[in-house]
């Protein structure tokens, strides 16, 4: 399958500030890849580089087979992009501005079709000021859809939702999956990426430190046992939990006493995210 | 339709939409020439002194809409973030400025039409003989004062800022220069200060049009400076034009 998104070596500053520090990736066509890390790791610089919008310093970057810093206008007819923030003119209903926007491309989806898509039919003829925080964002995402684009860019798409809008954005991100668009996301929420990723790379000052499908970050971690001894918690991790468990409790049972809260568990995800934003970037 | 009139028509919308946007940039020079018109009365060089309010006026349009308006516009539009969202769209960047350019001389003509309309129906208002040569200067003005406008949107900071700073040049200037009554009898310092004020010298073509039947082509000098202008403010959008939100 061809790469809807190739990226080699990319690296970026401003100023002294290196904020991507040569990070590689390549997203297949169809899927939804997210770039989890911390605000100021490089995520938006990144999808930024990807959407045009920034010249990059070095590394080789295509986006749908074309190099987004030449600015095509093919390109551009192919992608949609929710940016972190953005507005749109107050007084303009939710048809109108979507109507002025369909205007730009060649192949527009239907106005009422992309309303219908982002659950927006109450507030078709509504202006945008008087929206919720919400409902502008799903606006922003009925924007980038108007276009029938085959790649979506989805920088922090949830920032600032209360827990049910949400799972409603997770929702329609799903329908956006189901309709075979390519999607690169980017978040600083866990869950998000856990929910929505096909893929995930962990991004941490300007550098990608892992990758993988959330299975698979999980399943590279440790098991952990935990038990208390004398009063005093003890921890032992091990990628071996049978024969670790095995020698723990037989000894104890030679010895004949309890092995106190005894516990073992997999290491979450959230386990794993939060020691990788721990290690040192070398 | 085509990409660049349905940009039109869109910012047409845009623009009318905003009460704020259509009282203030195309209502306000028309309600000061009515209310301009009550307060002088009887004549002005020999002529009732509507022939000089009615193009004294529409150059302060020129720079209340042309300049002001669309500064503002542009400056509010890019903190919003509706300029870096038209960025990511299939519609080229010089398209859309361009339209936004036509769709504020769209505004400009209709409020220049309005005032002479207006002209015509309460003080009985007509055209000069030499109607196209002040066309004319109406349109070069327009377009120099947008130049200046682009100018001005690259260099102001905030959108909050926008419209005072628009309006503490535009309202003086026209005060100065003659925009909204003769200057004649201003001191001298303001005289001077006014020499250096670009909308002076389209007063001046005007006047020259309207009171000595001099075309606007046997005003080489008013011309050359409104033009110098006007490439001055459209080199420095060219250095510094944003496309995204400076205040973030």
């Amino acid at each position: 399958m061809a790469a809807a998104v190739d990226v080699r070596g990319l690296r970026k500053s401003y100023g002294d500030h290196e904020a991507v520090r040569g990070i590689t990736f390549r997203i297949e066509e169809g899927e939804v890849y997210c770039l989890l890390g911390p605000n100021g790791a490089g995520k938006t610089t990144t999808i930024e580089i990807l959407e045009g919008y920034r010249a990059r310093d070095a590394g080789e970057v295509t986006v749908l087979g074309l190099d987004p810093g030449r600015r095509d206008r093919t390109l551009r007819e192919r992608m949609g992009v929710v940016l972190q923030h953005s507005e749109t003119w107050p007084q303009v209903t939710v048809a109108e501005t979507l109507r002025i926007y369909a205007g730009y491309y060649r192949d527009p989806r239907d106005v009422d079709e992309v309303i219908e898509l982002v659950g927006l039919e109450e507030k078709r003829d509504a202006r945008i000021k008087i929206l919720s925080g919400g409902q502008k964002r799903r606006l922003d995402l009925g924007l980038a859809l108007v276009g029938n684009p085959d790649l979506v860019f989805l920088d922090e798409p949830t920032t600032g939702f209360d827990p049910q809008a949400r799972r409603n954005a997770w929702e329609m991100i799903r329908g956006l999956r189901a309709l075979g668009k390519t999607i690169l996301l980017t978040t600083h929420y866990l869950d998000e990426a856990q929910q929505l990723a096909d893929r995930v790379a962990v991004l941490r000052d300007g550098v990608i430190v892992t990758e993988g499908t959330p299975a698979e970050l999980v399943a590279s971690s440790r098991t952990e046992i935990r038990y208390r001894e004398n009063g005093e918690v003890k921890i032992v991790e091990t990628d071996e939990p049978t024969r670790a468990l095995h020698e723990l409790t037989s000894r104890a049972v030679a010895q004949g006493r309890e092995l106190e809260a005894l516990e073992v568990r997999r290491r979450s995800l959230e386990d794993v995210y939060l020691e990788l934003l721990r290690e040192d970037v070398t | 339709m085509s990409l660049f009139a349905h940009q039109i028509r869109a910012d047409q919308l845009v623009f009318w939409r905003n009460r704020e946007s259509a009282v203030f940039v195309f209502l306000f020079p028309v309600l000061l020439f009515v209310l301009l018109s009550i307060v002088y009365s009887g004549e002005y060089r020999g002529r009732p002194v509507t022939d000089y309010l009615v193009p004294s006026l529409i150059t302060y349009g020129v720079a209340n809409t042309a300049f002001g308006g669309l500064a503002i516009i542009l400056v509010v539009r890019r903190e919003l973030g509706i300029l870096k969202r038209i960025r990511a769209t299939p519609l080229p960047s010089w398209m859309y400025l361009s339209a936004t350019l036509c769709s504020t001389l769209l505004v400009f003509t209709l409020q220049a039409a309005a005032i002479m309309a207006l002209g015509r129906l309460l003080y009985d208002w007509h055209l000069p003989s030499e109607w196209p040569s002040l066309f004319a200067a109406f349109l070069l003005g327009a377009i120099c004062f947008a130049g200046m406008g682009f100018g001005a949107a690259s260099l102001i900071r905030s959108a909050e800022g926008a419209s005072a700073v628009v309006n503490v040049v535009t309202l003086p200037m026209a005060f100065l220069s003659g925009g909204f009554g003769p200057t004649r009898d201003y001191p001298e310092v303001l005289q001077a200060i006014a020499d250096a004020l670009p909308l002076t010298y389209l007063v001046d073509i005007v006047q020259g049009i309207v009171y000595d039947g001099k075309p606007i082509w046997e005003q080489p000098g008013a011309v050359a400076v409104l033009l110098a202008w006007g490439l001055a403010g459209t080199l420095i959008a060219a250095r510094l034009f944003a496309w995204e939100p400076r205040e973030r």
